[in-house]
């Protein structure tokens, strides 16, 4: 898991330096699967219509939730590049505070060469995650309520 | 051939020459097509069907022109029958809302099969919901044929309206529209043909086939985006009620009532997609005068040659097999998620589709969460599936 001391930034810089070190699309694709395989499995009963993010062309479930006044996150796909994005957005978001999740600054997905996965015509979802992530987010930051994305996720968590 | 597609020359990321494998979706345009839009915006620009200037009789003229191209393309007995819409959606639309749903009531049923694109599913279902009839599915087989025994129960039963495609978008079937409609006539179904992928690849001949409808897209025979093709029998073109209101679709407007022009025009409101219509003018004289005999041969072997490089790949499986196909390979992988390799296809230069196709209800029928589809036209080359193959190791060893 990530570690909690470190700020958006801070992370963000750790995995342009991680991707800085290969020189050619193939390695960076196969640095992004295998940042997807190194996702902490997703409880199945997490995968729900509450925790899917719609608009990809594969299944993405993202799950957020408080834990004092952090928000943590979990995440999983059927596609192991969408999976490998998930991770990206899970490894620098994951235990930080909502406030700093909403206004987080990810131009770092620009600088890693997976630009083309920005665009929000690209059904990759990726698009699609960072919106509902910054909505659940902001929902968070505005309450002092424990939250959760749904009851039944947060039953589960 | 290819020299005449410019949108073929030219590289993606950088320096990966481009290798175009999506022609279900659109195809590309042959420069004839280009010049003569070029041609219209720059020199003959003006209204049609209203100006008596001369630059307006011009557009007028290649307007007619066109239309009239189009008419020879697929040996419509006139022009008249030839009504432009913005495309194969529009072209179903119209149909579905002037001719059935007029006629409709609760015990009326509509026919489509299970491998329809949603433009030939969703305005039937409209037309249906707002009328109450009733839309049965026509059963396929699982190599992606249709189970004509089962089509010929339903179009015994009392039936409003056929509603298919003449070949499968998804899967490249070729069905055998013509005898289907003799059945379909023997029980006096009328019988409404999609015919957006067959445009590119078949020869169509609308008497012929004794088409009661029969709607496609310029985009996918190499013409412009933004505007296809309703033919229609006459009598039945004939009947129907105005659809959109507006221009150029009146006799005489008053207040008290409106009275309406003949055919084509009563059907085509508005000031058209001119650009559009003389660029598929240009299309459909494009494909009249290709060598179908040679092209037919080329996209055969285009496809056979495909099949046998891809069957031959290990954990790859074909999806739509039929005997009678045009230029579309779908398939997928055991253990690769479509998305995946669509994208590493893609960084490699190869366009191909992934996804749904929009065919939901047929993806569901064969419990694919979608496919890759890889689609031919007369400008791909054994060359370019080459590259297809050499990109599937490449994703095979990336998610291997
Ligand atoms: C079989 C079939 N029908 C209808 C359509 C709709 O065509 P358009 O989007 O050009 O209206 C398509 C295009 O994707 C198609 O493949």
């Amino acid at each position: 898991m990530a570690d909690a001391s470190s700020t958006i930034d801070e992370r963000a810089r750790a995995i342009v330096d991680d991707f800085s070190l290969f020189d050619d699309w193939i390695g960076r694709y196969e640095y992004l699967i295998e940042i997807g395989k190194k996702l902490p499995p997703m409880d199945d009963a997490l995968k729900t219509d509450a925790t899917r993010i719609h608009g990809c062309q594969s299944k993405v479930w993202i799950h957020t939730a408080r834990d004092r006044d952090r928000m943590t996150m979990q995440g999983d796909s059927d596609a192991m590049i969408t999976k490998g994005l998930a991770g990206l957005l899970i490894r620098v978001l994951d235990d930080q505070p909502p406030e700093a999740v909403r206004e987080a600054d990810l131009s770092f997905i620009d600088d890693i060469g997976m630009r083309e996965h920005l665009s929000s015509t690209r059904n990759n979802g990726l698009h699609s995650m960072i919106e509902q992530i910054r909505t659940r987010a902001a929902r968070l930051a505005e309450s002092a309520e424990p939250a959760s994305d749904s009851a039944v996720s947060s039953s589960n968590a | 051939m290819r020299g005449e597609f410019p949108a073929l020359h030219q590289s993606v990321y950088e320096d990966t020459p481009l290798v175009y494998l999506d022609n279900a979706a659109t195809t590309q345009k042959p420069q004839v097509v280009l010049d003569r839009m070029a041609r219209y915006y720059a020199h003959e620009n003006s209204n049609v069907h209203r100006g008596v200037h001369k630059l307006s009789q011009d557009a007028t003229d290649a307007f007619e022109e066109a239309r009239q191209s189009v008419a020879d393309l697929i040996n419509a007995p006139s022009s008249d029958q030839v009504i432009f819409t913005r495309g194969c959606t529009e072209s179903l639309n119209l149909v579905a809302q002037t001719f059935a749903r007029p006629q409709l009531g609760p015990d009326d049923t509509v026919v489509v099969t299970h491998m329809e694109h949603h433009s030939n599913i969703v305005p039937w279902q409209m037309a249906c919901e707002a009328t109450g009839a009733t839309l049965k599915v026509w059963p396929i087989h699982d190599d992606g044929t249709l189970d004509m025994e089962a089509g010929r129960q339903l179009l015994a039963e009392e039936t409003f309206l056929l509603a298919m495609g003449h070949v499968s978008n998804a899967l490249g079937t070729i069905h055998p529209v013509a005898s289907i409609i003799d059945t379909a006539h023997a029980h006096g179904v009328p019988v409404v043909i999609d015919g957006a992928q067959s445009m590119a690849h078949l020869p169509v001949d609308v008497q012929a086939l004794d088409a009661d409808f029969y709607a496609f897209s310029g985009h996918k025979m190499f013409g412009p985006t933004g505007i296809g093709v309703l033919y229609g029998k006459y009598d039945l073109l004939d009947g129907l009620p105005p659809y959109h209101g507006g221009g150029d679709m009146i006799d005489e407007v008053s207040f008290d009532g409106t009275t309406y022009a003949d055919l084509p025009h009563r059907l085509e409101a508005g000031t058209p997609h001119i650009a559009g219509v003389i660029g598929l003018g240009a299309a459909a004289r494009f494909v009249r005068e290709l060598d179908h005999e040679a092209v037919h041969a080329h996209e055969e072997d285009v496809l056979q040659y495909a099949h046998e490089q891809l069957a031959a790949i290990d954990g790859l499986r074909l999806v739509g097999t039929a005997p009678e196909k045009t230029s579309v390979c779908s398939f997928v992988f055991d253990d690769i998620h479509p998305y995946d390799a669509g994208t590493i296809l893609d960084r490699l230069g190869l366009a191909v589709r992934t996804g749904h196709h929009c065919t939901q209800p047929l993806m569901e029928r064969l419990d694919l969460p979608g496919t890759i589809r890889a689609s031919f036209a007369l400008y791909n080359t054994r060359q370019d599936v080459d590259r297809l193959v050499e990109g599937l190791d490449r994703v095979q060893t990336m998610f291997g």
